[in-house]
């Protein structure tokens, strides 16, 4: 896919370079991670050890992968409830995330939130929020708050291309731009609004131009391809970092799993689901770099793949171990005491 | 080892389902997403993926069997390099997860449903509330508006902590659009005198998110009815994050400005919202009436680690009172104010109402009842404590608001006097409050819409007896 973009002159040209052999197998085991990790909890979900509502990650990889890459430690991540990949990302330990999806004592919430509440003030994870469009506005007060401190930091505000139509959205866009703040906007436009296609909700399906009223550059990317997001991610963040304020990205992505565990997915033929899988999976992809690249064997990537596996079964024991919060949690964290 | 294929749960509530169709037969090999059967739940027929990859080895479920429980072995998979044929048939025996046969958490014994129990007056506890600092011997009192309270509290809080910064429409060149920020820009520039776009849901989540990041904002609404574009933030993102996140995330934020009914502005920006905030947990929720009041809270609200919505009204801004020259007025939020002793009858009141009170009980006076005028200060934590203690006094009690009376602030009074106090009552707990209407504009409907001085004397009369 080509790359698209709202505003030639913010677009700095960087040299293409391919990514080395580190990076590329970080992607990999991290994307991979991502995967195994949204296919146990779909796992433990079927046992019914998760309940209410739980969102798949899987198709997706590459976005949060990439972006996080050409991130810096300090800057803050929010996103909507599609969350768990987004902590992977950030460095918060799977056996939390996945304990807080069992609802346990072990969970990053201590069982309190759920699969789409979850934080980490530690990791700069701020959630995790379950109102469509909500961490937009909250994400833009991130930016703001690194702009008020001037710390040279910056925000990354996730949302989905059903979110992008809530009105907050363009209100947060407006005083991101009119402030300059240092925020960015991911829109993983994933093509289905749970059961919406973009272009049944949309009036403009190209995304990334949702910013041109306010000034903001924006540009569509290849979602599908973590080198391709990181090589954007890098050219945001050198634009926000430098002052000039907000910066949309929009990622052309896909999920192969429904909304939710309970969505049948009957919005979309199998056949689209099996297109997408077959050829444009950004692990297979990330894969395909190594083994032509010479860069790793089949075996070294299924040694990878047993050692993630090995990471996130341990994760699932744990949460399943962790015993439920104890009654008293009930009446804890509702103010903080003075 | 081979590896069983469960019944999976395909919605929160599905306990078994039908296997409409198998896509796959013994023998076969499957990967990772690959489609392997149908399942029809109480909602809908969902495709089922294999998470595992290896060799079908058993179907355990024909294909059409009705009422398949959730987790039972519906197929048995034989890994890389497992002979398939070789696999057992598990048996029977089914594994239900710990959470499903475990009963649900009854709640302890100290918690429950009421206010009587101490669990719900928002986590602070009762005995460890400050009273009012006490004012030194010979200390000047100075006459202030509540307009220029509000600023004075505002101001020293930014001049003490670099965090507090205010933002809003109109507050900063405007100077306020009810001139309760005048001079704050001159002072602190525009970094931390913000004027916002009119983006009230916008700058309300903004707001928020700064607040998580390590500020101290105070956002005013220009009234709190364009708050009603912004309550999703001030509901869903500041007062429940810190306990969805397990007490991680702390939301040290003031929501302020003017509430209730100006003056001929019709029902759109007349509303009331006491008992709206008061009803939920995470937020505090303070209503002063006094420019003393109006500065201590607001100083404590700025204070507060937690989201606090401070209710103002525009027809007390311009009123003076007695603020006392110390060096820094704070007071404890969650205690009420006992603001004249009386024998009788109990009014409690919070805001403008609480002046119609203090007039009622002159009144009432004449007329030989003597009336006790609590003013409630803060909504959330309620301070049931003094209320109750009036009643076992007085016997007899009325609960005066602006707002409209059903679910307010009035009915959880009442219920707690009920509860706390039943035998100490001589008589029904009586409401003052608006009319059941959206407040009209023409002047008499509106003065006839909203309680005043004579409803309140009426009530404690009418529980008094003394028609």
């Amino acid at each position: 896919m080509t790359s698209k973009r709202t505003s030639k002159t913010t677009a700095a040209k960087s040299a293409v370079k391919a990514a080395g052999k580190d990076e590329l197998l970080q992607y990999y085991r991290d994307m991979l991670m991502m995967r195994r990790f949204e296919e146990k909890a779909g796992q433990l979900y079927g046992m019914g050890l998760i309940a209410g509502f739980c969102h798949l990650y899987i198709g997706q990889e590459a976005v949060v992968t990439g972006i996080q890459a050409a991130l810096e430690e300090g800057d803050q991540v929010i996103t909507g409830y599609r969350d768990h990949a987004h902590m992977l990302a950030c460095g918060m330990d799977p056996k939390g995330v996945m304990a807080e999806l069992t609802g346990r004592e072990g969970g990053y919430s201590r069982g309190k939130g759920g699969s789409m509440h979850m934080f980490s003030r530690e990791k700069q994870f701020y959630g995790g929020h379950g109102i469509v469009g909500a961490q937009v506005a909250l994400g833009t007060g991130l930016g703001f708050a690194d702009w008020y401190k001037g710390n040279g930091k910056l925000s990354v505000a996730y949302f989905g291309d059903g979110a992008a139509n809530q009105g907050q959205v363009y209100e947060s866009f407006n005083m991101a731009k009119l402030w300059n703040l240092p925020v960015i906007y991911v829109i993983e436009n994933n093509q289905y609004a749970m059961g919406t296609a973009v272009k049944r909700a949309s009036s403009e399906i190209e995304l990334y131009k949702r910013g041109i009223s306010f000034g903001i550059p924006g540009e569509q990317v290849d979602g599908m391809d973590v080198e391709a997001v990181k090589r954007a991610a890098e050219k945001a963040v050198a634009h926000a970092r430098g002052g000039n304020g907000p910066y949309i990205l929009e990622m052309k992505t896909y999920r192969y799993r429904g909304h939710s565990m309970s969505d049948p997915a009957k919005y979309r033929t199998r056949e689209e689901v099996d297109d997408i899988r077959s050829h444009h999976d950004p692990i297979d992809l990330i894969k395909k770099r190594l083994i032509e690249g010479k860069h790793a064997s089949e075996d070294e990537l299924k040694a990878l793949d047993k050692d993630v596996k090995a990471i996130v079964n341990e994760a699932a024991q744990f949460a399943k171990d962790s015993p439920e919060p104890d009654p008293s949690e009930l009446y804890t964290d509702v103010l903080v005491e003075v | 080892m081979s590896i069983e294929i469960l019944m999976p749960a395909l919605s929160p509530t599905m306990e078994e389902g039908t296997l409409a169709k198998w896509n796959i037969k013994e023998g076969d090999t499957v990967e990772s997403g690959d489609v392997i059967a149908e399942i029809e739940t109480d909602k809908a027929t969902m495709e089922v993926e294999a998470v595992e990859e290896g060799v079908v080895a058993k179907l355990l479920v024909a294909e059409g069997t009705e009422g398949v429980k959730v987790n039972s072995p519906i197929a048995i998979l034989a890994e890389d390099g497992e002979d398939a044929s070789a696999v057992e048939a598990p048996s029977a025996k089914v594994e239900t997860p710990a959470s499903n046969d475990e009963t649900p958490v009854s709640a302890p014994a100290s918690g429950g449903s009421g206010s009587a129990a101490g669990g719900d007056e928002g986590g602070a506890s009762k005995a460890s509330l400050a009273s009012d600092p006490e004012i030194p011997e010979g200390t000047k009192m100075v006459s202030t508006t509540v307009r220029d309270a509000l600023r004075d509290a505002m101001a020293e809080e930014m001049r003490r902590d670099d965090t507090v910064f205010v933002m809003g429409e109109e507050v900063a060149e405007y100077q306020g659009a009810y001139k309760v920020t005048r001079g704050l820009l001159d002072e602190f520039g525009p970094r931390r005198v913000v004027d916002t776009p009119i983006t009230e849901h916008g700058f309300a989540g903004l707001g928020v998110g700064a607040a998580f990041n390590g500020l101290r904002p105070v956002v005013e609404f220009m009234t709190f009815n364009f708050a009603m574009q912004a309550i999703d933030h001030i509901i869903n993102s500041a007062a429940k994050t810190l306990y969805m996140s397990g007490g991680q995330m702390g939301c040290p934020i003031v929501f302020r400005g003017p509430n209730g009914a100006a003056s001929r502005v019709g029902a759109q920006h007349s509303h009331d919202y006491s008992s709206w905030y008061a009803n939920v947990p995470g937020l505090k929720v303070v209503a002063p009436y006094d420019a003393a009041d109006a500065k201590g809270l607001l100083k404590a609200a700025i204070r507060d680690p937690n989201p606090v919505v401070f209710l103002e009204h525009e027809l007390i801004y311009g009123e003076s009172f007695d603020v006392p020259d110390v060096e820094d007025w704070v007071l404890p939020i969650g205690k009420a104010k006992v603001r004249r002793e009386g024998t009788d009858v109990t009014i409690t009141a919070h805001s403008r109402m609480v002046g119609f009170a203090l007039k009622a009980a002159e009144i009432l006076a004449e007329e030989g009842i003597s009336a006790e005028v609590i003013d409630l200060r803060s909504l959330r934590p309620l301070d049931t404590d003094t209320i109750v203690q009036s009643v076992k006094k007085t016997n007899r009690i009325v609960c005066a608001e602006e707002g409209w009376g059903r679910m307010g602030v009035g009915a959880e009074i009442a219920a707690v006097v009920t509860a706390e106090a039943f035998d100490y009552l001589d008589a029904p707990p009586a409401r003052v409050h608006q009319e059941d209407v959206p407040l009209p504009y023409a002047g008499n409907l509106e003065k006839l819409s909203l309680p005043g001085v004579d409803d309140i004397v009426k009530a404690a009369k009418a529980v008094c007896y003394a028609e």
